[in-house]
């Protein structure tokens, strides 16, 4: 049987070994993949690039004499053009903001999350979930607006005089709603993915709703929403417009929540947005702090990767 | 047994802390609820809050009297009255420059009157309110108007308006309109999606159709989802670096003959956002392309179609769908995003529509900016009218993608 079957192919491949349309040479197809690969290797071009024109700005700036590594990771004043290097000025700025944001967006976004997934009605989700989608559509230039002409008269009520017309607070919070929709969405992709089997048992055993879903469906979703949670800090850190709006143009060592104090994303904006001339320390600085930028939210995306993959939940 | 009793009490007991449970229960419902509200609650007054400002009491007076350019009421000057005040009483050098930016004949009667009021009569604005403020008190605003700034005008105005869509930028709140920047921004996206959506697509089918699964691709994978975390700004710095620097015989058209510009030009600008809608544009395509299903594929190859033949023919146009759903989406991203803008180096003061890739530009969002940060009420104003014109440029782009969505999703396999 097996000699009858081999004998057989080789007698096919002898015959039709001309026509063997698997081997045959397709130069329009080929010269397609060769395109389509190019399109698909690009994003590794753009990292690649990311990394070199920042990197060798960024080696300029360190190369310069005057500035030490130990002057710019000990330092709190910034102010490259007279020699004050100190990033800390700017980091305290941005871990300030972001950590108001994640205050605001972390247990607003899991709660909200808790309740689509576990709470409502198919006609109720139906409603609430595009009022989070617009929320998360809604460009940050727009929470700028908001958040200098909205919020901070609001607050400015509440803490008087002590609150400066800039401040670290305001654009926190209104970061916050603006994080609040990335949030909700990935833990409610979380919750949901949770097999239906978890919950039964756990109503099987006498359970309340708020028992199952607080001591078993989140535990089950862990992985899935500290991701989100990473993510989320990321977005703070990375954020932009609100904080060049809202919260303060200059560099401020200061953790006050009421005081005006400029971000690192801030500084990058404010600085490049006005006559800047290349080659400049100012210049070669900003491509410093966005090396910097870049690495801390690569560095956060690639855990939140690892923690899904290493801590989810398999379930068959 | 005893400890069975503790843990899990019984009878009466049991009664009695299942009532406690049910009613922390209920308190966390109605806590979990209202995380959803407050968000409600925000979006209500964000939006409020820019139609709040888009509209209310202007008051302004006239710097010069304008009794004494023409006898006729503002509002009833014809376009060739206008065009003799102006004329007349600018000077000729003023005349000139704007004749070259466009011939006087042409312009609209709207524009003209713009233009007799900012330097001519020279509206000077004393001060504006919100919407609610001039609902609310109104008796109150004009008594004070009328202490305050005697000669002054009060009207209710709209700052959207028409003329506010067509009128070009202008340093005078009063007088700016949005044209320059959306067709500013309509440029950039075209742009950015002229590069990104073929690309892109093609990464995705590459990914999904082609790519044997080795480290290779694992990296390209890996390295797609990172990029779609890089902050925008960070994306604004590349684009500094790459296009309007290294790039800038391309991107400032020098190499085609373009000589008056440099490479801060709506070209970089586009690339850039190209760039960074990238990796969402991927995403979703590769989403679009896995939910064709094999058989598909299968019955293309049983006919003896080549791989591009399959795809071509029968993957694409099943994922095409998907694929301008994703795109349209990162269209709206492309449309809102600002920091990479202000880092690749987006004019502030324009007033020329950009005539092509190599010309300077604006933004929309750059004006929201802009005029955002000003200190004057009015540009506040302007900043809260401009907006609301993004607002429903992003409405309509994504009404149109859940419509797109909707309709190819009942083709279902």
């Amino acid at each position: 049987m097996k000699e009858e079957t081999l004998s057989l192919k080789t007698m096919e491949t002898k015959k039709f070994r001309r026509f063997d349309l698997k081997k045959k040479f397709r130069p329009g197809e080929s010269m397609i993949q060769g395109m389509l690969f190019l399109a698909g290797i690009l994003s590794i071009f753009t990292t690649v690039a990311i990394v070199y024109e920042l990197g060798k700005e960024a080696m300029l700036f360190f190369g310069n004499p005057d500035v030490t590594f130990a002057k710019f990771f000990g330092g709190t004043q910034w102010q490259p053009g007279i020699g004050q290097y100190g990033i800390w000025a700017l980091v305290s700025a941005t871990l300030t903001t972001s950590l108001i944001a994640m205050l605001i967006s972390l247990p607003l976004g899991l709660a909200a999350a808790i309740y689509l997934s576990e709470y409502a009605s198919p006609k109720a989700r139906s409603i609430l979930k595009p009022i989070l989608e617009i929320l998360a559509g809604i460009p940050t230039v727009v929470y700028g607006y908001f958040a200098l002409l909205f919020v901070t008269p609001i607050l400015k009520n509440i803490f008087g005089e002590a609150l400066q017309v800039y401040n670290m607070l305001s654009a926190g919070l209104v970061m916050g709603i603006m994080i609040l929709p990335l949030i909700s969405s990935m833990s409610e992709d979380a919750l949901a993915a949770v097999p239906r089997a978890l919950r039964e048992g756990a109503y099987a055993m006498g359970a309340t709703k708020l028992e199952t879903s607080l001591q078993i469906v989140l535990p089950a979703a862990l992985s899935g929403i500290g991701a989100a949670i990473i993510i989320g800090i990321s977005r703070a850190v990375g954020e932009t417009m609100i904080v060049a709006v809202a919260a303060g143009s200059g560099p401020n060592f200061s953790f006050n929540p009421l005081a005006a104090a400029e971000t690192m994303t801030g500084h990058i904006a404010r600085i490049s947005g006005g006559d800047l001339s290349y080659n400049s320390i100012d210049y070669n600085s900003l491509f410093a702090i966005a090396l910097m930028l870049f690495l801390v939210t690569l560095i956060l995306n690639l855990i939140s990767q690892w923690v899904v993959n290493r801590f989810r939940e398999r379930y068959e | 047994m005893n400890q069975t009793h503790e843990q899990f009490p019984q009878g009466k007991a049991f009664h009695a802390s299942l009532r406690t449970r049910y009613r922390v229960a209920t308190i966390w419902q109605t806590l979990f609820l209202s995380a959803l509200l407050i968000a409600i609650l925000a979006l209500t007054a964000l939006l409020y809050n820019v139609v709040d400002g888009a509209f209310g009491y202007i008051a302004y007076e006239y710097k010069d009297d304008p009794a004494q350019f023409t006898s006729t009421p503002i509002n009833e000057l014809t376009k060739d009255e206008l065009l003799v005040i102006l004329k007349e009483n600018l000077s000729s050098g003023a005349y000139k420059k704007l004749e070259t930016e466009q011939p006087m004949q042409e312009r609209s009667q709207a524009d003209l009157l713009n233009l007799f009021l900012e330097r001519l009569v020279r509206i000077d604005t004393k001060e504006t309110w919100s919407m609610t403020e001039s609902i609310l008190n109104g008796s109150k605003i004009r008594a004070e108007v009328a202490t305050k700034y005697p000669n002054a005008v009060l009207e209710f105005r709209s700052w959207v308006t028409p003329q506010f869509l067509v009128t070009p930028m202008s340093s005078r709140a009063e007088f700016a309109g949005v044209r320059t920047a959306v067709l500013g921004s309509l440029w950039l996206v075209s742009i950015a999606i002229l590069f990104a959506l073929p690309v892109g697509t093609g990464a995705a089918i590459y990914l999904q159709e082609y790519a044997p699964k080795n480290w290779l691709t694992g990296i390209i994978q890996t390295n797609i989802n990172n990029l779609a975390g890089v902050p925008s700004i960070v994306y604004g710095m590349l684009g500094l670096a790459l296009f309007v620097r290294v790039l800038e015989p391309f991107t400032s058209g020098s190499l085609f003959g373009v000589t008056d510009s440099n490479g801060r030009t709506v070209l970089s600008a586009g690339l850039t956002m190209g760039i960074l809608v990238l990796p969402l544009i991927i995403i979703n395509a590769q989403e679009a392309i896995k939910a064709v299903p094999d058989s598909l594929r299968q019955a293309a190859y049983g006919v003896g179609a080549t791989r591009w033949q399959t795809v071509w023919h029968h993957v694409l146009p099943n994922a095409l769908p998907g694929i301008l759903t994703g795109s349209i989406l990162a269209l709206s991203r492309a449309l809102g995003e600002t920091a990479p803008l202000i880092v690749v180096g987006a004019s502030t003061f324009i007033s020329l529509d950009p005539s092509g890739p190599f010309s300077k530009f604006t933004a929309l969002p750059i004006q929201i900016y802009q005029w955002t940060t000003r200190a004057q009420s009015e540009f506040h104003a302007i900043a809260a009218g401009a907006i609301v014109v993004l607002l429903v440029l992003l409405l309509t782009l994504n009404a149109s993608a859940i419509l797109l969505r909707n309709r190819y999703q009942r083709k279902a396999y």
